[in-house]
This record gives C-alpha cells, sequence and structure tokens, in this order.
C-alpha cells in the first residue's frame, strides 16, 4: 500500500510499540512483587512448618517445638465472633435495601456502609476499644470479634444486595402468586436463590478479617497460653506474626514466616476458590 | 386471613430493618466515640497539637505534625510509584491484553489485593529493606544526591520502604477501578477511532483518554486513601521515629503507626486520649480524600460500582 | 448514472467469517463498483454489519473472529496478513450506526481528528481541510460558526454529519456506512441520504441498511443476506421489482425480516 504517508506511518508505528512495551514492563513490574512475597513465604516458611507448629504453644526463645496452635485456634474464634456480628447485619441488612431500599433512606444506609468501609481497620479497632475494653476492663476476644465483625459489614451488605437484585423478577413474582406472602418469597425463594453469591461475598469477607491486625492489636490483645475464653484476651495468627516478626530472634522470624505461609495459604485459596465457584452462578 | 399476611411483612420489614439501620448508627456511634475521647487532648492542648513537632509521653508534650508529615509523604511516594504502574496494568487488561494472559494478570492483581498487611511487612523487614539499602538507596544517592530527598545516611527502616510497600498495597485498588474507568467508555467510540487508521497508542488518546479522565483521578485519590489507612505494613518498615527530616532515607513514622506501637502502652490518660485524637485527624483526613474520589469516580462509572 | 463504465473497486471472492467457530458469514462473492452506492440489506442477524465490518478489517478487532478468503482492492487482497491495517483503513473509511463524536473535542477537532495522526499541518491547513469536509459533509454552514463547541452539543443528524465529514477528512476512497441513519430522525435521515447521492460522484459508498425503502431510494445496487449467504446481488431496480430468488422476494414483499 504505497502512500505519500510512509515516514509518517513509520513513527507512529515506532511510538505505538513503545507505549505497548511500557504498557507491558509496567504490568510485569506491577506483578512481581507477588511472585516475590509468596515466594519467600513459602521458602522460608516451609522449614519451620511441622507438626509441633500446629499443636504447641509459643515456646521461650531458645527452646525447640515452639509452636502457634492457640495463634491458629484463636483466629478461627475471633473470625467466628466476627462473623456473629457482620453476617446478622450484613444479610439481613442487604435484604432491606434490596426490597426497601429504594428511596432516601437506603441511599443515605447505602452512603454509610461506603463510608464505613473506608474507615482506617485501626481506627476500627480503637473503636470497639472504648465500647467494649474500657468497658469490661480488660482485652477480650469479645472486642476483638467486634471489631472484625464492623469490618465485614460494608462488603456482606454490598454482596447480599447485589446478588438479590441478581434474581430475576420473575422467581419472585412466580412466588407470589402461589399465594406465599412476600417476607416468605423473599427468605424462602429469593434468598435462597441468591444464596450461592451471596456465600462468595461471605467467604471473600471472611479471608479478609482473618488477615486483619490492626484492629486485634489492642482488643483481643494478644496470649501466649491456650485459651477459649471469649472474655479473656485471645490470640491470633496475625497478631502473633506481627510480634514475632519485630523480635531480635531468629527462631520467632522463622515462626513468622511459617504463621505467614498458613495464613497466606488459607487465604489465597479461599480466594481462588471462591473464583472459580462464582463463575459458575447462573439464574437462567 | 389478610391481617396475619400483613403482620408477617411488616414484623419483617421492621426486623431487617432495624439491622439495616445499624450501620449509619455504628458510624455515628463511632465517629462520636472519637470525638468524645480525644476531648481530653483537644482541651490541654488545642489546636496548636497540630502543628507541634514534639514527642514525649512521659513529660506530657505531645505534637501531631511528624505523624502527619509521614502519613502524608509516605502515601505521596506511594502514589507516585503506583500511579504509573497501576494505570499501565489497568491499559493492559482493558486495552491490550488477549485471552489467558488478561485472566492470568488479572487473578494476580486480585491476588496482590488478599495477601494480609503483615506479611507484606514481613517480606518488607527481611526482603525488602535489605534490597532496598543495597541497590535503590545508593544509586539514587549517587545519581541525585545533590536533592535533599535523597541526602542523608542510608538505612533500612525509612520513608523510602514506607512508600515502596505502600505502593505495592494500593496498587490492586488503581488497577481494578482504573480498569473499570476504562471498560465504561463505549465500544462504539473505540471502533470509530480505529475505523480511522489508529494506532492502539493513538486510539487511547483519542478515544478513552477523555472521558476517563475524571474517573482515573478517582481511582487515584481512592488509591491514596487507601494508602492513608494502611497500619501494619508500614509500622513494621518505616522505623517509628517521631522527627521530620526531608530525606526519604531516614525513619518516620505515620499516624497510623504511632497509634498502633504506643496504644496499648498508653502511659497515662492523657496519652491515651492524644492517641485517640491522632485517630480522629486520621479519620477526617481518610474520609474527606475518599469522599472526592467516590465523586469523581460515580460520575464516570455511575453510582453502584465502588469497591 | 453519470459514468456509464462499471468499474469494480473492491472484489469480494469467498469470503467466510465467524466468530468462535461459528459461522456468520458464508462464500460471500461480490463487487463493489467504484464511484456507485452498493445497498447491503437483510433480516437482522444475516451478517450485514460483518460483511462490511471485514472490508476495513474492523471484524478481526472482536475477540474470536476468524475469516479466510479475499477482498481485492484494486487488485491488491486486503486480507493479506502483510497488510497494514492502519493504512487500509484510511483508504476505507467507516461511519457507524450510533453518531460517536469523540466526547471531549469541539467539532473542529472532531472533524480534523483522523486526518492529525498522520501528519504535522499547519493551523491554515488545517483550517481549509476542516471546512472542506465540514462542506462535504453538508453540514458546513450549520457549525461554522460554531466550530469551538464541542462536538457532542450538535443534534443526533448533525453528530452523524460531523463523523461523516471526519471519515472524509483522510481521504478515503471507499466508506462503509453502518446503518448510518437507524439511529436518527427522518428529516437528519433525508439530509443524509441526500448527501450519499453527492459523495457517490467521488467516493465508493457501501451502505447497510434495514430499510428497503432507504436502499430503493439510495442505492444502484443492492446485494440481499440471509443467514450468512449472499443470496442475490444486482441493480437495484431489479432486486425490487423482478428478483431471481424466492427468497429476496419473500423478504422484500415483508413475508418475513
Amino acid at each position: 500500500m504505497e502512500n505519500g504517508w510512509q515516514k509518517q506511518d513509520k513513527i507512529r508505528r515506532l511510538k505505538n510499540v513503545a507505549f505497548l512495551a511500557t504498557v507491558f514492563a509496567f504490568t510485569v513490574l506491577a506483578v512481581v512483587p507477588l511472585f516475590s512475597v509468596v515466594s519467600y513465604v513459602f521458602l522460608k516458611g516451609i522449614s519451620a512448618v511441622n507438626l509441633d507448629f500446629f499443636t504447641n504453644l509459643p515456646a521461650p526463645v531458645g527452646d525447640p517445638g515452639g509452636g502457634m496452635g492457640n495463634a491458629i485456634v484463636g483466629t478461627i474464634i475471633l473470625v467466628c465472633l466476627g462473623c456473629l456480628v457482620g453476617l446478622p447485619v450484613g444479610i439481613l441488612g442487604g435484604m432491606w435495601l434490596s426490597q426497601f431500599g429504594g428511596g432516601k433512606r437506603g441511599f443515605l444506609i447505602r452512603y454509610c456502609a461506603d463510608v464505613l468501609s473506608s474507615v482506617p481497620t485501626i481506627v476500627v479497632g480503637i473503636f470497639s476499644y472504648v465500647l467494649i475494653v474500657l468497658t469490661m476492663r480488660r482485652f477480650s476476644a469479645i472486642a476483638g470479634g467486634f471489631a472484625l465483625g464492623i469490618i465485614m459489614i460494608p462488603t456482606v451488605t454490598r454482596t447480599t444486595e447485589e446478588m438479590i437484585k441478581m434474581v430475576p423478577r420473575t422467581l419472585y413474582e412466580s412466588g407470589l402468586a402461589l399465594g406465599l406472602p412476600e417476607w416468605k418469597v423473599a427468605v424462602h425463594i429469593v434468598l435462597r436463590t441468591a444464596w450461592n453469591g451471596i456465600f462468595t461475598g461471605i467467604m471473600l469477607a471472611v479471608a479478609r478479617i482473618g488477615g486483619e491486625t490492626a484492629p486485634l492489636i489492642f482488643t483481643a490483645f494478644n496470649s501466649m497460653y491456650w485459651n477459649l475464653r471469649i472474655d479473656q484476651p485471645m490470640a491470633s495468627m496475625t497478631v502473633q506474626i506481627y510480634n514475632y516478626a519485630i523480635s531480635p530472634f531468629s527462631e520467632w522470624h522463622a515462626q513468622a514466616w511459617a504463621g505467614s505461609l498458613t495464613l497466606v495459604t488459607a487465604i489465597l485459596g479461599i480466594t481462588l476458590l471462591v473464583r472459580k465457584f462464582s463463575k459458575r452462578i447462573r439464574y437462567e | 386471613m389478610f391481617k396475619r399476611q400483613d403482620r408477617g411483612d411488616a414484623w419483617f420489614k421492621g426486623f431487617t430493618f432495624f439491622f439495616a439501620a445499624s450501620i449509619p448508627s455504628l458510624l455515628i456511634a463511632l465517629v462520636l466515640l472519637l470525638i468524645s475521647q480525644s476531648g481530653l487532648a483537644f482541651e490541654k492542648f488545642g489546636l496548636g497539637f497540630i502543628i507541634n513537632t514534639a514527642w514525649d509521653p512521659i513529660g506530657e508534650r505531645y505534637g501531631a505534625l511528624p505523624f502527619i508529615y509521614g502519613t502524608l509523604v509516605s502515601s505521596l511516594i506511594a502514589l507516585l510509584i503506583a500511579v504509573p504502574l497501576g494505570l499501565g496494568c489497568a491499559i493492559f487488561l482493558s486495552e491490550v491484553a488477549k485471552g489467558r494472559y488478561r485472566e492470568y494478570v488479572a487473578v494476580t492483581v486480585e491476588l496482590l489485593a488478599a495477601i494480609p498487611s503483615v506479611v507484606y511487612g514481613l517480606w518488607g523487614i527481611f526482603v525488602l529493606g535489605p534490597w532496598l539499602v543495597r541497590f535503590i538507596q545508593p544509586a539514587l544517592k549517587s545519581v541525585l544526591g545533590f536533592l535533599p530527598f535523597f541526602s542523608g545516611p542510608v538505612s533500612g527502616p525509612s520513608m523510602l520502604t514506607g512508600g515502596v510497600i505502600l505502593a505495592i498495597m494500593i496498587l490492586p485498588t488503581i488497577t481494578a477501578i482504573s480498569r473499570e474507568v476504562f471498560q465504561a467508555v463505549p465500544h462504539s467510540l473505540r471502533e470509530s477511532a480505529m475505523a480511522l487508521g489508529a494506532t492502539r497508542w493513538e486510539t487511547i488518546k483519542l478515544a478513552i483518554a477523555g472521558p476517563a479522565a475524571s474517573g482515573i483521578v478517582g481511582a487515584v485519590i481512592l488509591g491514596l486513601g487507601r494508602a492513608l489507612g494502611e497500619t501494619m505494613a508500614v509500622t513494621m518498615v518505616i522505623g517509628n521515629r517521631p522527627e521530620i527530616s526531608a530525606s526519604i532515607f531516614a525513619p518516620s513514622y505515620t499516624l497510623a503507626s504511632v497509634i498502633a506501637n504506643e496504644f496499648a502502652e498508653a502511659v497515662s490518660d492523657i496519652n491515651l486520649s492524644v492517641l485517640i485524637e491522632l485517630a480522629l485527624i486520621l479519620l477526617v483526613i481518610t474520609l474527606i480524600v475518599n469522599g472526592i474520589a467516590r465523586l469523581l469516580v460515580w460520575k464516570t462509572v455511575g453510582k453502584n460500582k465502588i469497591r | 448514472m453519470n459514468n456509464n463504465q462499471l468499474n469494480a473497486k473492491i472484489v469480494v471472492e469467498g469470503l467466510n467469517a465467524g466468530f468462535f467457530g461459528k459461522p456468520a458469514l458464508q462464500k460471500i462473492d461480490m463487487n463493489l463498483y467504484e464511484n456507485r452506492v452498493t445497498a447491503i440489506i437483510g433480516p437482522s442477524g444475516c451478517g450485514k454489519s460483518t460483511f462490511v465490518r471485514c472490508i476495513n478489517r474492523m471484524h478481526e478487532t472482536v475477540p474470536g473472529a476468524t475469516y479466510s478468503g479475499r477482498i481485492l482492492m484494486d487488485g491488491d487482497d486486503i486480507l493479506h496478513p502483510r497488510i497494514d491495517v492502519a493504512s487500509l483503513r484510511r483508504r476505507v473509511g467507516m461511519v457507524f450506526q450510533k453518531p460517536t463524536p469523540f466526547p471531549t473535542m469541539s467539532v473542529y477537532d472532531n472533524a480534523c481528528a483522523g486526518l492529525r495522526l498522520y501528519k504535522k499541518y499547519s493551523s491554515d491547513e488545517l483550517d481549509s481541510v476542516v471546512e472542506l469536509s465540514l462542506k462535504q459533509a453538508a453540514i458546513w454552514d450549520e457549525v461554522k460558526d460554531m466550530l469551538g463547541k464541542p462536538g457532542i452539543s450538535l443534534s443526533g443528524g448533525q453528530q452523524q454529519r460531523l463523523c461523516i465529514a471526519r471519515a472524509l477528512a483522510v481521504e478515503p476512497e471507499v466508506i462503509l456506512l453502518d446503518e448510518p441513519c437507524s439511529a436518527l430522525d427522518p428529516i437528519s435521515t433525508g439530509k443524509i441520504e441526500e448527501l450519499i447521492q453527492e459523495l457517490k460522484k467521488n467516493y465508493t459508498i457501501v451502505i447497510v441498511t434495514h430499510n428497503m425503502q432507504q436502499a430503493a431510494r439510495v442505492a444502484d445496487h443492492t446485494g440481499f443476506f440471509l443467514l450468512g449467504e449472499l443470496v442475490e446481488f444486482d441493480d437495484t431496480s431489479k432486486i425490487f421489482t423482478a428478483p431471481s430468488d424466492k427468497r429476496t422476494e419473500d423478504y422484500i414483499t415483508g413475508r418475513f425480516g
């Protein structure tokens, strides 16, 4: 295709190639940290992970066989407590928003949920501290769970509302046409249909709060012992990793890597599973 | 027969509303509690607190400026790094990549967001920090050392390390939202540019840059909002020294970090109140920044799409 | 017709096209004649748009698109991999169904947007090109006093003519119009149909339309597509008065589509 504009074309093509190369380079740079983090966590953590790690309490420095057993249990308990707070508000609140939330009240509530999601998690921790720790005069798992629950609320609410809205109106109307009251249709038919999507949203929220540290530092605090009492301070993986990481002892650093490996495996595992699972949601 | 149905529905509506309404209630309670608990510090130190640079809990001298400085500068460094990389990644995902590669990169960015802050911090202490000290900081110093930002002794725990780790953590946000903004530009505009014979780069300049501009600014500001509130990773690598220094190789301290470090060991009621006042300052800055961002992104993408 | 010699500007030979393996066009053979208007008609989904988008190779910009066959323009196969697609698209311009002025640009900038990609022009040169293109698109009188206003501030019909001006500014040889009037009111439609009659003196025009009356009004030749096949291609008058294929007759008389 000969034309008088041949030379200009070369320059344009060059600019285009330079642009594409830059975009590609930036993308690679953006993605490299993930691989670095994951590989270090794996390599450094795998050598310290053993049965002791999962079943033992932290050992004093210099003693072998220390573990993060109590922290693992603690994280699970704290996440469950968080769900106790976050799920009712999120799911029921999301249901209200999807059905009755069209007006000003709905807009306000949605806006507040959005604002809540941008509050730094450490500030949420302070809120829980003032509300619960000061009242109970001690650190406790309840305070930690409460903070985690608040962090969960915006995600679960938004997911619930969106998933319910995705259920076709015809399904809702068929339920009504059977003579069922509106609320029964909403719960037994619509919610049940939307549940798969809502569940994946919950799992993502759980994965997120499992990795939170800041809101736990002065609510659940930490513990070096086995503890199942929720009115007492409770160990958690994240806080334990933090304490180990900033300590000067290399055995504890190794424990920190091992803890990170466990935590990252769990969180990335949940995230990937959720992604695979949510692709199969269809309502037709 | 009719009455029972009404009651069931009314009860359901009220029951679910109670939970929905707890959301604004919690938010208001949070703000009010912070305000009331920082009252003690505010009464004692007043507005001058914000520009004071002293930090001596035992001697009861407090000032917020070093932390405000640390928070803002570390976030700025994070933006300088994360915006080009994040935009590049978003352009790659939205305009350049095809098929499987798009999936791979998209999943990777999503996983980046899922890694806990404390794990980033651990990696930052033992991997990123030493690497920056060995390679990047000396290089910067030799090339740009005449600037005050790159002068001074090289140090692992530093503003730079804090900024870099923040950049990694806010990158998924910037990428995800920018990508949505790009994809909100109607396909017909892209096609018009291509039909004129434009190359990929020219198509983006002609058809996408204009409509996407305000949304991208919003994405960047949202990234800033995330950076401001990030606590653990930064605390672990920034050095935690309440001093203001021009050099980015020097240690620093952010609002979130000082709260995380000193809250559990507050020496007095006034100490606690000061920390809560710092939290209030952090909250206000974060809410304003996020509010602005939300407005900009709404305009481009529509009201229901904010993460 | 001003010139009785029919010269095939574009020759389509055995064109197949599809998406992810599902065929959208099957073995299309057709000629597009220079300085004539060719209309492409047929029911929804028959492949009209796909066909036209193959001619300026926009078809391949959609993920999963496949094609085979040859399209010869002045003797060269434009589907050949070594063809510079950007140059091709300069010679074969396209106007889309929905008017798409670039939203952040003025009328003036929109008109010369394509042109400025290729060369640096002085502002005098640009002025004259913009004026010429807008005149060719029969919109100059309406917008000459508002060249600085944003392109999207024009009415729908004006925006579409602006897009035509934009396509004309790069001096193409062929213009593809993909249902250009379907989003416009009857008066704007009429203006554009008049415009097409003027433009064919200097360009080769292909227009996709779902409106048979428009084809009858505007086109010299018409091709009827059905389910990806070119059923019949002939002089417009023949297609509409004495079609050879029964399927064509059924479509024309409204028995389906």
